[in-house]
C-alpha cells in the first residue's frame, strides 16, 4: 500500500524528464551491473582457488554450501539438561513432532522411520529413512531409503557442555533440494526449508527439555 | 475483554478482544487491578520501534489479582501479584546466572528469527513490546496471560497498595540496575541524563547506594524540580553547558559514572541530534544517541556508563575515540526484573522507597489514549500516568 504512491511518483518524474537523463541511467545502470558480474566471478574464482588453511570450523559453517550434490545445514544448541534425558527422549522418534512443527506424522517400524513432512504450498513429502548409526547418549545417524521423496541424510550428535552448563546438541542435515537451489529458495520464502525449521526446531526442543513446555505468545489455545 | 491496541503510529484505541487462556501447564491468568504507560511505550507510540502490528495488545507495567492457573504454576487463585516485564523461563543458562532478560526460551522461536541476524543473538520475550520480543499481549488490558507464573510474578501482601508496588513491573528495578551498573563508591558523583521516571529512580537508587553527589539534567521544570527534591542537584541543559557545568560541579575532574536514562529519543537541537532526528523520520537510522555522546564525553576517565535507555539499531558520531582513550565501561541490558524484585519490595515495605510521588495522573483504561497523547505532549506535568481497568 505504501509502495504504490512512491511507483506513481517515480513514472510522474520520468515522463517529465527528456531523454538524456534516462541514457545517463541506463549506461550507468549497465556499468554497475557489469561491475558487479566481475566482482562476484573473480570471488567465486578467488574461493575456487583459495583451499585455505584446514580450520576448526565444523563443515557446516564453510562457504560451500554444497557436496555431493547435497545442500549440508547444521545448528548446534546448548540444553541445560543431563544427556542421557535429551537421548533418550529424541530417540523415541514419535516424541519429535512435539517439538518439530513441520512433521505431521511419524510411523516406526523397527529401524525404519517413515515422516509425513509439511512441504511450501499445502504440499507434503513422505520421507523415509533407516537409523544407519545409534550410540546411547552420543550420536543417533539416519540416512533415506529407497521410495522416500527426498534423498537427505543426517545425524545428531550430543556431547557434555563445559563446565556443567548441560548438554551441546548438534543436528546436521544434507539433502537434495527437490527443485534444486531454486527450489530451495521457494522453500525458504514458505519458511519450510530444513535450514530454517531445524533451527526453530532445535530452539522448541531447547524449550520443551528446560522447561516443559514450548512457548507461545498466543492467548489462547489453537481451536 | 477491553485492551490498549495499537493502531499505527500515534493512534491507539481500546478494543474489544477475546479474553486469554490457559495455553501452556506454567501459565496464569492475571486480572488487572493497575497498570501504567512506561516511557518505552512512547517509542512504540512514535513508532520508531520495528515489529509492532497493529491489534497488538500493549503495555508491560501491570499487576493485578490471580483468576486462574496452569497445572504447574505455583500462583493460588485470589494472590496479588505484580508481573515483571521481562518473560524469563527460571530454567535456562541466563536465567540461572539471573540474567532474566537475556532469558533463552520466552521468545517463541519462529520470532527468535527476527533479532538472531541483527542482533547475532535472539533477544528474550517482554509483555506487550514489538514482534522482536515474542509480541506477547500487554497489561493494558483486563487479563493478562503470564506465562512461567511460578518465576515472574512477586506475590504482593495485603495491606501494600497498587500504587506503591506497581513500579517494581519495570521502572523501580529499572533505576535501581541502572544506579547498580555504576558501581558506586563513597565520594562519587553519578550524572543522571533523563529525569523521567527511570532516571528519577536512578537518583533515588544511587543516592541510597551511598553517591556523595547525583546531578540530574533535564529541561522540564516539573522533573527537574522532582529530582531536586529527591536529592539531587539539577541541570536545565536548555539554560546551562552541560559539558562545563559537569565539570565545573566535580572540581573540574568529571562524574565517576554516568546514566543514559533518555534512550533513543533524545530531545533538544544540538547539531548531533537535528541529524539523528532528519534520519530517524526518513528511515535511515534509528537511533537519536544525543544524551550517549554526551554522558560518554562528560565521564571522568576510567568512570562508568550505565544505560538503562532504550536504544534499537545503529548509532553513528559515536565517540568511540573518547571512550576508548579515556578507558570507560559500559554497562547496559534490559533490566533482570526478577533479581531485584525481592529486596526492592521489602524497601518499599520498610519505607525506604516511595515512588508514589511519580504518579501524577489516574484514568480509566478506557481513557488510555488520552494518556499516550498527553504522557507525550505534555511530559512537564504528565510525569506517570496509571491507568484502572
Amino acid at each position: 500500500m505504501t509502495i504504490q504512491p512512491y511507483r506513481r511518483h517515480r513514472r510522474h518524474r520520468r515522463q517529465r524528464h527528456d531523454e538524456r537523463p534516462n541514457l545517463v541511467l541506463a549506461i550507468g545502470a549497465g556499468l554497475f551491473a557489469v561491475g558487479a558480474i566481475a566482482l562476484w566471478q573473480a570471488r567465486q574464482r578467488a574461493m575456487r582457488h583459495h583451499r585455505g588453511v584446514r580450520d576448526s570450523a565444523p563443515g557446516r559453517t564453510s562457504r560451500r554450501t554444497y557436496y555431493n550434490g547435497l545442500a549440508v545445514t547444521g545448528r548446534s544448541v546448548t540444553i541445560n539438561r543431563p544427556r542421557a534425558e535429551l537421548y533418550a527422549f529424541w530417540r523415541d522418534f514419535t516424541n519429535l513432532p512435539q517439538f518439530m512443527e513441520n512433521i505431521d506424522e511419524v510411523e516406526v517400524q523397527g529401524d525404519l522411520t517413515s515422516w509425513t513432512i509439511r512441504a511450501p504450498a499445502g504440499r507434503s513429502v513422505l520421507v523415509k529413512t533407516r537409523i544407519v548409526s545409534d550410540r546411547e547418549n552420543e550420536q543417533i545417524a539416519w540416512r533415506s531409503v529407497d521410495g522416500s521423496d527426498v534423498e537427505t541424510e543426517g545425524k545428531v550428535m550430543l556431547h557434555d557442555a563445559p563446565g556443567g552448563r548441560g548438554t551441546v546438541v548438534e543436528a546436521v542435515i544434507a539433502y537434495r533440494p527437490p527443485g534444486g537451489e531454486l527450489g530451495r529458495l521457494i522453500a525458504k520464502l514458505f519458511q519450510a526449508e530444513p535450514e530454517v525449521q531445524g533451527r526453530r526446531d532445535l530452539k522448541r526442543f531447547k524449550m520443551l527439555m528446560e522447561t516443559g513446555e514450548v512457548s507461545t505468545a498466543d492467548n489462547r489455545k489453537p481451536d | 475483554m477491553r485492551a490498549l491496541t495499537y493502531h499505527g503510529k500515534h493512534d491507539v484505541r481500546v478494543d474489544t478482544v477475546p479474553d486469554p487462556e490457559i495455553v501452556n501447564p506454567r501459565d496464569a491468568i492475571i486480572e488487572v487491578t493497575s497498570t501504567a504507560i512506561c516511557g518505552s511505550d512512547l517509542h512504540l507510540y512514535d513508532g520508531v520501534i520495528p515489529g509492532v502490528l497493529s491489534g497488538d495488545i500493549l503495555g508491560h507495567e501491570f499487576m493485578g489479582r490471580v483468576v486462574d492457573t496452569g497445572r504447574d504454576s505455583t500462583l493460588k487463585k485470589g494472590q496479588r501479584v505484580v508481573v515483571p516485564f521481562t518473560i524469563s523461563c527460571g530454567a535456562c543458562f541466563h536465567c540461572q546466572k539471573q540474567q532474566y532478560s537475556a532469558c533463552d526460551n520466552s521468545n517463541p522461536a519462529d520470532t527468535q528469527d527476527l533479532t538472531e541476524p541483527v542482533y547475532g543473538q535472539a533477544l528474550s520475550a517482554l509483555f506487550g513490546y514489538s514482534h522482536l520480543t515474542g509480541g506477547y499481549p500487554g497489561g493494558q488490558a483486563e487479563y493478562v496471560r503470564v506465562p512461567y507464573s511460578d518465576v515472574g510474578p512477586v506475590v504482593i501482601p495485603d495491606g501494600l497498595d497498587d500504587e506503591k508496588v506497581l513500579f517494581l513491573s519495570d521502572i523501580l528495578p529499572t533505576g535501581w540496575m541502572a544506579a547498580e551498573n555504576c558501581q558506586i563508591e563513597p565520594g562519587d558523583t553519578v550524572a543522571v541524563w533523563g529525569c523521567g521516571p527511570v532516571g528519577l529512580f536512578a537518583v533515588q537508587s544511587a543516592l541510597l547506594m551511598g553517591a556523595a553527589q547525583v546531578i540530574a539534567i533535564d529541561h522540564y521544570p516539573h522533573r527537574l524540580d522532582l529530582a531536586r527534591r529527591m536529592g539531587a542537584k539539577v541541570i536545565d541543559y536548555r539554560r546551562t553547558r552541560v559539558l562545563e557545568a559537569l565539570r565545573e560541579m566535580t572540581g573540574g575532574v568529571g562524574p565517576d559514572a554516568v546514566i543514559d536514562a533518555v534512550g533513543m529519543e533524545s530531545h533538544g537541537l544540538a547539531v548531533d541530534n537535528v541529524m539523528d532526528t532528519v534520519k530517524q523520520k526518513v528511515g535511515m537510522g534509528a537511533d537519536r544517541g544525543h544524551a550517549l555522546r554526551e554522558a560518554i564525553m562528560a565521564c571522568r576517565k576510567g568512570g562508568r556508563v550505565s544505560v538503562p535507555g532504550v536504544y534499537g539499531g545503529f548509532l553513528d558520531k559515536f565517540p568511540l575515540g573518547a571512550f576508548m582513550e579515556k578507558g570507560l565501561q559500559w554497562r547496559t541490558g534490559q533490566t533482570h526484573v526478577q533479581r531485584y524484585t525481592k529486596d526492592l519490595l521489602r524497601r518499599i515495605e520498610e519505607g525506604e522507597i516511595d515512588t508514589t510521588f511519580l504518579i501524577s495522573h489516574r484514568l480509566p483504561l478506557e481513557d488510555a489514549p488520552r494518556g499516550y497523547d498527553n504522557f507525550r505532549n505534555n511530559q512537564d506535568e504528565w510525569t506517570k500516568v496509571v491507568l484502572t481497568p
